[in-house]
């Protein structure tokens, strides 16, 4: 197995303030924008992007917590039995500008999971997505707002968005499996 | 007809018999015992490397003919029996209905002689239909060739009726079988009671159902110095009384079975039916002990209460399933891999306890390799291994406790009245 | 991964810790469901439950039935009234034929100990015990557990009394096995009659004095009295067993203050719980069928996640 780092402490932190100055561009005003991160990383993306929010803008914008495990379309394939991580959406959606966050974009299938379960907790107004890395090969006609990164990569390839909270540190990094 | 088995360890504990000798049969008898027969035979039988013994008796067989052949029936269940290395058993008479009256036995005798391959010694009911009212005709039954009387399946509730039968088996010299329980203690239960019964959730027979009994038997024995064999002896406080009452010189014999040697309640853990007797699979202590009575020889024989149940009695509840396991198939082996291999009891005492014990209680003259006696005879490979499978029983039903048990000793003949009933076929 | 592989969920005494607390986890995410607006998530999405009651069981079934339907579930109720002398199709085969049907998850209640067992090793289909006999009932237990440890944050260490008929209880075993597992120091309370026998073998401690059950217990589970069960002579009346046995305010004032009552349900007001106590501040009961829901949404989900194949068939 080969690791390379793709992007270092620094640049996730870089990257993330873009990230919010994008949104918050294009949003023109906070007011109305909820994040949502998909269980485990997007949720610890989320919350900084939460925190570079309120340093911008002094607001503390609604944070939800999103397990798509129970609307994967793959519960039903032999060696799944994923473990289920808790749901917290603790605001009303209808009518807000749902940012959901992710760490990876890959076959689209989880975000796909994510919009059926965001709507059946109520009706945004819109939903954009953020990823932190896109590395291609979608299956389904999905794709991100707002990007950290765009990584071409092989089939062979997996990407690892390492987190402090709960990986050892910050960093993205790319492994090839032989 | 003429056949030598050569060459085997011929033991027989009747006549003090352990060695390497040829065996003469000629027609339906032992012709001759001795190093190196060489005469000319019909048919040679390799015996190196294996047991020659007398042919096995158990006491304790059902074999539910007449009235459940859909369990077993005499051809199938001595079929069973001449496979296990049996040349005689005892029929119980729980049958449907219960052996009671001459005409029975004379038709059940009839039966027998048609269709066993193994001979069959046929016991009667104590009490008419096993009711526990009225003493059969005990006078008559024994002009029939009956040998024992048991309610087996039930006990003798009244006292009374229990004393004036052994009074009277004892005019008669017939052997008292005695199914010790209380149906008042054990009422309803199914599984040993204690921590069993409670983690499972299923009802409790105690071990006082089974040891009051044993007590009041002895009892009415002494009084009527009646012949009394106490039946599946299961747990400990029996085997003391049985001790205590052969120290006082009375006329008591006790058997055992396999399974409560060879397992204990925890086989009943998994809910699976074929742990399912009564008396029921006790505590590890209960199992140790009833070894020990057998090493010092308080406990005389092992018989296999070999009680073949259809599929359809047992693959389900079970509280509601059927007593009972069958036996006959391997209950040599298992006593081999449970007692001789682990040292508890020498394949000569083993033997005993399979031939002349069961004879000399039963008062039969069988049970020895005695030149002229009716050549009854077993020869097996006690340290063969194999692995109970219920494709390979050939009894009619398959309820055993071992299956998917992997036991040492392999009967590879079995020959009754000079005929060979059995030869291993794989 | 998931460590609970099991195909079926047949006791708590067979399950290790993890197994126990991954339940318990994946229950917590569940129980967020039931508060949404829409009350259902696509997990469980064209499979089929069917609930094989042979005995009457309103809570129970419906608790099943809430929980499968919120997963998604297609669920079928089947009842079937047995009496030991009424001959009928076997357990088996009735099994065998809703199998055939396609169901994927068979949730059995039964009165013979070991049944949901015996039908787990004949069928493909995952197999939960709803309760057999006296024996198992072990979405109970973890219900009763997930509450209490939602009330005392952990289960370790907890003092626990279950009173009642613990001898003809199936609630109590699957209780004292979880709890001893989670590390909870146990005792049952009841008339010596209810004790059976050899139950410390299962890690309790034995009081046949209520005040000794409720003095240091973090939290009591009273068992609902039965007086018309069979060995009915034996049983104490209905008042004199209020009068020793019963959980009233009177009784609680030297327990702890902050004592958890739970009660598995249905209760009889003034057998063996008082209505104040049943109705009182220290009460969890209505919770408790709450988070029944969860407790079997996470059953039915981690049952239906396993590959498990340990199915054998006798026939």
């Amino acid at each position: 197995m080969k690791t390379k780092r793709i992007l270092s402490q620094e640049d996730i932190k870089r990257t993330l303030t873009r990230l919010t100055h994008q949104i918050l561009e294009k949003k023109t005003s906070s007011d109305g924008v909820v994040l949502i991160g998909i269980q485990t990383r997007g949720v610890h993306l989320a919350q900084r992007i939460q925190t570079i929010i309120r340093e911008i803008e002094g607001i503390k914008v609604p944070l939800g917590a999103l397990d798509i495990t129970l609307y994967r379309d793959d519960l039903t394939t032999v060696g799944s039995s994923p473990v289920v991580k808790k749901t917290k959406i603790n605001f009303d959606l209808n009518d807000k500008e749902v940012i959901l966050i992710d760490d990876v974009l890959f076959t689209g299938r989880t975000v796909r999971a994510a919009l059926d379960e965001i709507m059946d907790f109520g009706r945004p107004k819109s939903i954009e997505l953020l990823v932190m890395i896109d590395r291609g090969h979608r299956e389904l006609p999905i794709r991100a707002d707002y990007v950290g990164k765009n990584i071409p990569t092989s089939a062979k390839e997996q990407i690892e968005v390492r987190l402090k909270e709960i990986d050892e540190q910050d960093e993205v990094v790319i492994i090839e499996k032989q | 007809m003429k056949t030598i088995i050569k060459g085997g360890r011929v033991i027989d504990p009747k006549n003090n018999l352990d060695q390497c000798l040829d065996v003469l049969i000629e027609e339906d008898r032992i012709k001759e015992i001795a190093p190196q027969i060489r005469e000319q035979a019909d048919q040679v039988i390799d015996a190196s490397n294996k047991i020659v013994a007398p042919g096995l008796i158990d006491l304790h067989v059902h074999l539910r003919e007449p009235g459940r052949e859909d369990k077993e029936t005499i051809l199938s269940g001595t079929r069973a029996a001449a496979k296990g290395g049996f040349t005689t058993v005892l029929a119980m008479p729980n049958c449907e209905p219960a052996i009671d009256s001459p005409e029975k036995v004379r038709s059940l005798n009839q039966r027998i002689k048609k269709d066993a391959r193994v001979n069959v010694l046929v016991s009667s009911a104590i009490t008419l239909e096993r009711a526990g009212q009225k003493i059969t005709d005990l006078d008559s039954l024994q002009k029939e060739g009956v040998l024992a009387i048991t309610d087996d399946g039930s006990s003798v509730e009244d006292s009374k009726i229990m004393l004036n039968a052994m009074q009277r088996a004892k005019e008669l010299d017939l052997l008292v079988i005695a199914h010790c329980e209380d149906v008042f203690l054990s009422k309803k239960g199914v599984v040993n009671k204690g921590f069993t019964s409670t983690k499972l959730g299923l009802k409790g027979i105690s071990r006082e159902s089974e040891y009051s009994r044993v007590a009041r038997d002895i009892e009415l024995a002494e009084k009527s110095n009646a012949r009394l064999h106490i039946a599946h002896v299961s747990c400990r406080e029996s085997v003391e009384m049985v001790a205590k009452a052969k120290k006082r010189g009375l006329r008591v014999s006790a058997e055992t079975a396999p399974h409560y040697f060879a397992l204990d309640e925890e086989a009943a853990w998994s809910f699976d039916t074929n742990m399912k007797m009564n008396p029921p699979l006790r505590a590890k202590e209960d199992a140790e002990s009833i070894r020990q009575a057998l090493a010092e020889g308080v406990i005389d024989v092992i018989a296999s209460d070999h009680a073949p149940h259809t599929i359809n009695e047992k693959a389900i509840e079970f509280d509601r399933a059927a007593f009972g396991v069958i036996g006959l198939e391997t209950e040599l082996a298992v006593a081999i891999t449970e007692l001789v291999n682990k040292k508890i009891l020498t394949l000569f005492d083993l033997i005993k306890k399979f031939t002349v014990n069961p004879a000399s209680i039963i008062k039969i003259d069988k049970g020895a390799l005695s030149p002229a006696a009716v050549a009854d005879l077993v020869i097996f490979s006690p340290e063969k291994e194999w692995v109970v499978k219920k494709e390979n029983l050939v009894s009619k039903s398959s309820n055993s406790c071992f299956l998917g048990k992997r036991i040492k000793g392999v009967v590879e003949y079995t020959f009754c009245q000079g005929q060979m009933v059995y030869a291993r076929q794989d | 991964m998931q460590i609970f592989k099991r195909k079926d969920l047949l006791g708590l005494e067979e399950l290790s810790k993890e197994e126990i607390e991954e339940i318990l986890f994946t229950a917590e995410s569940f129980k967020e469901v039931s508060t949404r607006e829409i009350k259902k998530v696509p997990a469980l999405r064209g499979k089929t439950v069917v609930n094989l009651f042979y005995e009457p069981s309103t809570r129970t079934r419906v608790s099943f039935e809430v929980a499968a339907k919120r997963l998604s579930a297609d669920v079928i109720n089947v009842s079937i009234e047995t009496s030991s002398v009424k001959k009928g199709e076997t357990l088996i085969d009735t099994g065998k034929n809703i199998e055939a049907l396609k169901a994927d998850i068979i949730v059995i209640r039964h009165g013979s100990s070991g049944a949901p067992a015996m039908l787990a090793r004949h069928l493909k289909a995952n197999v939960v015990n709803a309760g057999d006999g006296w024996h198992e009932h072990p979405t109970q237990a973890l219900l009763d557990i997930f509450t209490l440890k939602e009330k005392k944050g952990k289960i370790k260490d907890l003092k626990v009394s279950i009173i009642g008929d613990i001898a003809h209880s199936r609630v109590a075993r699957s209780n004292i096995w979880g709890l001893t597992k989670l590390g909870a120091q146990v005792k049952v309370c009841a008339p010596k009659m209810l004790i059976p026998p050899g139950i410390e073998k299962m890690g309790v401690k034995i009081t046949n004095d209520i005040e000794n059950a409720l003095n240091d217990a973090d939290a009591v589970n009273i068992l609902r009295m039965q007086f018309e069960r069979d060995e009915k002579a034996a049983f104490p009346q209905e008042l004199e067993y209020f009068k020793t046995f019963g959980v009233t305010e009177e009784r609680l004032e030297k327990a702890k203050k902050d004592i958890i009552i739970m009660h598995p349900g249905p209760i009889n007001r003034g057998i063996e719980i008082s209505s104040a106590v049943a109705d009182g501040e220290r009460s969890v009961i209505l919770e408790q069928v709450t988070n029944g829901i969860a407790v079997r949404m996470a059953v039915l989900f981690l049952v239906s996640q396993s590959q498990e194949q340990n199915h054998e068939d006798h026939n």
